[in-house]
């Protein structure tokens, strides 16, 4: 498997990084060294191996289906690059 | 002595004594703390809180209320979210960030009395095994090797926690580990780390690196003195779900010393090809202090042990790239200025180019790449099912008897700054290669300074052990760490 420029840009997207043009190629070289080093585990027979889930067998805890926490929206907004009237402000997403 | 330089243990009876005061030890540290800049260790000094906590902890002393922990001064990760104090992963992308709230762990040890002297430097999210990936530069290990001015690692993620303890900053520090980002460090500044089982304290208000694997856990100068600080940062937590319903012994209690009767296995899978002699001597050493004390040493298997590093690599990006899908530049920390006409992905994009730095760059896209359409199977199951067989090596060798795993905790001492600048990422990655199975599995892990090598640096080794058993381990440490009687510190020259 191996990673070209254009794959890179997708993947670059995917993560919602801004890759410029002329860093894909180093970009692409990376992921193929560090891919190159995963392609190991295909060695592995894992023939009938539930993937991990936990390390631990355990069952999620549950509580009453209550309100705990809220009413606080200051806090919420206190470290917001950009916050007005009490909501998050960011670029119009509607046109 | 100076006041700076005591073990947990001798300030916790010093101070109850009234031999000494919170105040003057936190004040003993505030001043190394001034004079040891050079080292970057504390990126985030809080001065004022410090005093203000050290005086509320002398008020406890003499009231006759006062925890192990009260009135001793630590450093705390800048992983962990504390209330009106910069948090911010050693990232530019948290630039500004002061959390609301604080962690759990660090309100545990906050609650127990102890006085927080700052935020320590680390890798950007914790990604790095060099503490060069930081918003806030390098940090320094305070040693040197023998002749040698050259700057060297304290080893990563946890490197401002680890250079802190072994410069006599603080008495202790927290750190946290997801692949050996507290024992690495550990072993390269001659200090004690110790990774507790996943699940034995809180992860809640620690920043996510990757979820399945983080631990947060205590540095110290000794195992007495992590034995102490895990007793604090310890216990269930109802805001982790992953966090484990059990009871905490007090483990300072369980460290006897007695290890006679127990089992102690040697996997052959970690003699690495190309290893040092001086790591094979050091491990040899440390197998002969074992049998001296009584315990029973075996050679055990563990299989996969090969695969843990590249399954390492598919699991913690891909928990990554969704932990860290929050940092979009709308709730907290920066955001990218921003263009004429540009929208909401542009907004993203530009926020997380300007914020991450390159290896956390990386780390998001190829855990993004591994599990894209196509390739989820392939890479990330199958990651998962290597791990599963793993943890079964483990238990394997569980059921058979074995008490404790001894390994090398590193394949090297600690190398120079900017050494491995010109390496491609995998080979900075092989710095993890004895402890990220131990995440993987979920264990407890500790490293042990026992030796020098030829240079003059620390040399550290790591014992595994059953889950939840961390007190059993911390007594086999102990019992190690007395055979090893190593009493090396840093010349100071910062």
């Amino acid at each position: 498997m191996s990673i070209d420029t254009e794959t890179a840009r997708k993947v670059a997207h995917l993560a919602r990084i801004r890759v410029e043009d002329d860093a894909l190629p180093a970009l692409a070289r990376e992921f193929n060294d560090i891919l190159g080093f995963i392609e190991q585990l295909q060695e592995v027979d894992v023939e009938g191996v539930e993937p991990m889930v936990s390390v631990t067998p355990m069952r999620l805890k549950r509580r009453e289906d209550v309100v705990t926490d809220g009413d606080q929206q200051a806090r919420v907004l206190a470290n917001a690059p950009d916050a007005r009237e009490g909501f998050f402000a960011v670029p119009k997403v509607v046109e | 002595m100076s006041l700076t330089e005591m073990k947990i243990a001798e300030a916790r009876d010093a101070l109850r004594k009234g031999e000494v005061t919170s105040l003057e030890l936190t004040e003993a540290c505030l001043a190394e703390i001034e004079a040891a800049d050079a080292l970057n260790a504390f990126v985030h000094k809080t001065p004022e809180l410090a005093r203000e906590r050290a005086a509320a902890a002398d008020a406890r002393l003499k009231a006759g209320d006062a925890p192990d922990l009260c009135g001793v001064p630590l450093g705390i990760k800048d992983l962990f979210c504390t209330e009106g104090v910069a948090s911010q992963a050693a990232s530019r992308i948290l630039d500004g960030f002061r959390p609301e709230y604080e962690s759990t762990v660090s309100a545990q040890l906050r609650d127990a009395g102890a006085v927080m002297l700052g935020k320590l430097n680390m890798d950007e999210f914790a990604m790095g095994s060099s503490n060069e990936t930081s918003t806030y530069g390098d940090a320094v290990n305070p040693w040197r090797r023998e002749g040698d001015e050259a700057r060297l690692t304290p080893g990563g993620s946890s490197g401002g926690s680890a250079a802190a303890v072994a410069a006599g900053l603080c008495l202790g520090a927290t750190g946290t580990d997801t692949g050996g980002s507290i024992r690495q460090p550990a072993a390269f500044t001659g200090i004690t780390g110790l990774k507790p089982t996943y699940g034995r304290c809180s992860r809640w208000g620690i920043i996510a690196f990757a979820s399945s694997l983080d631990q947060a856990g205590p540095m110290a100068r000794d195992v007495r003195d992590c034995a102490i600080m895990l007793s604090a940062m310890s216990g269930h937590d109802s805001r982790d779900s992953t966090s484990a319903d059990l009871p905490v012994p007090d483990f300072e209690a369980m460290l006897t010393g007695d290890i006679r009767g127990k089992t102690i296995g040697i996997p052959r899978e970690y003699r690495m090809e190309g290893m040092p002699g001086e790591i094979e001597a050091l491990w040899a050493e440390g197998r002969a202090m074992l049998e001296d004390a009584g315990a029973k040493v075996v050679d055990i298997s563990l299989p996969h042990t090969k695969y843990a590093l590249p399954a390492y690599y598919v699991i913690a990006p891909a928990e990554a790239s969704s932990n860290l899908a929050r940092y979009d530049g709308v709730r907290f920390g920066h955001r990218a200025r921003l263009a004429q006409g540009d929208g909401i992905t542009d907004m993203y994009e530009k926020t997380r180019a300007e914020g991450f730095g390159p290896e956390v760059q990386r780390r998001v896209m190829v855990g993004t790449y591994v599990l894209s359409a196509g390739f989820y199977d392939a890479y990330y199951n199958r990651a998962r099912k290597v791990r599963a067989l793993i943890k079964k090596d483990f238990d394997d060798v569980f059921a058979d008897g074995v008490d404790a795993i001894l390994t090398p905790a590193t394949p090297s001492a600690a190398f120079g700054l900017g050494e491995m600048s010109d390496a491609d990422p995998v080979q900075m990655y092989l710095n993890d290669v004895f402890t990220v199975t131990v995440n993987l599995a979920g264990l407890p892990g500790i490293a042990v300074p026992t030796g020098l090598d030829r240079a003059g640096l620390p040399l550290g080794l790591q014992l595994i052990g059953r889950p939840w058993e961390e007190g059993d381990l911390l007594n086999t440490a102990y019992a190690l760490e007395r055979a090893a009687n190593f009493t090396s510190r840093p010349g100071k020259w910062w």
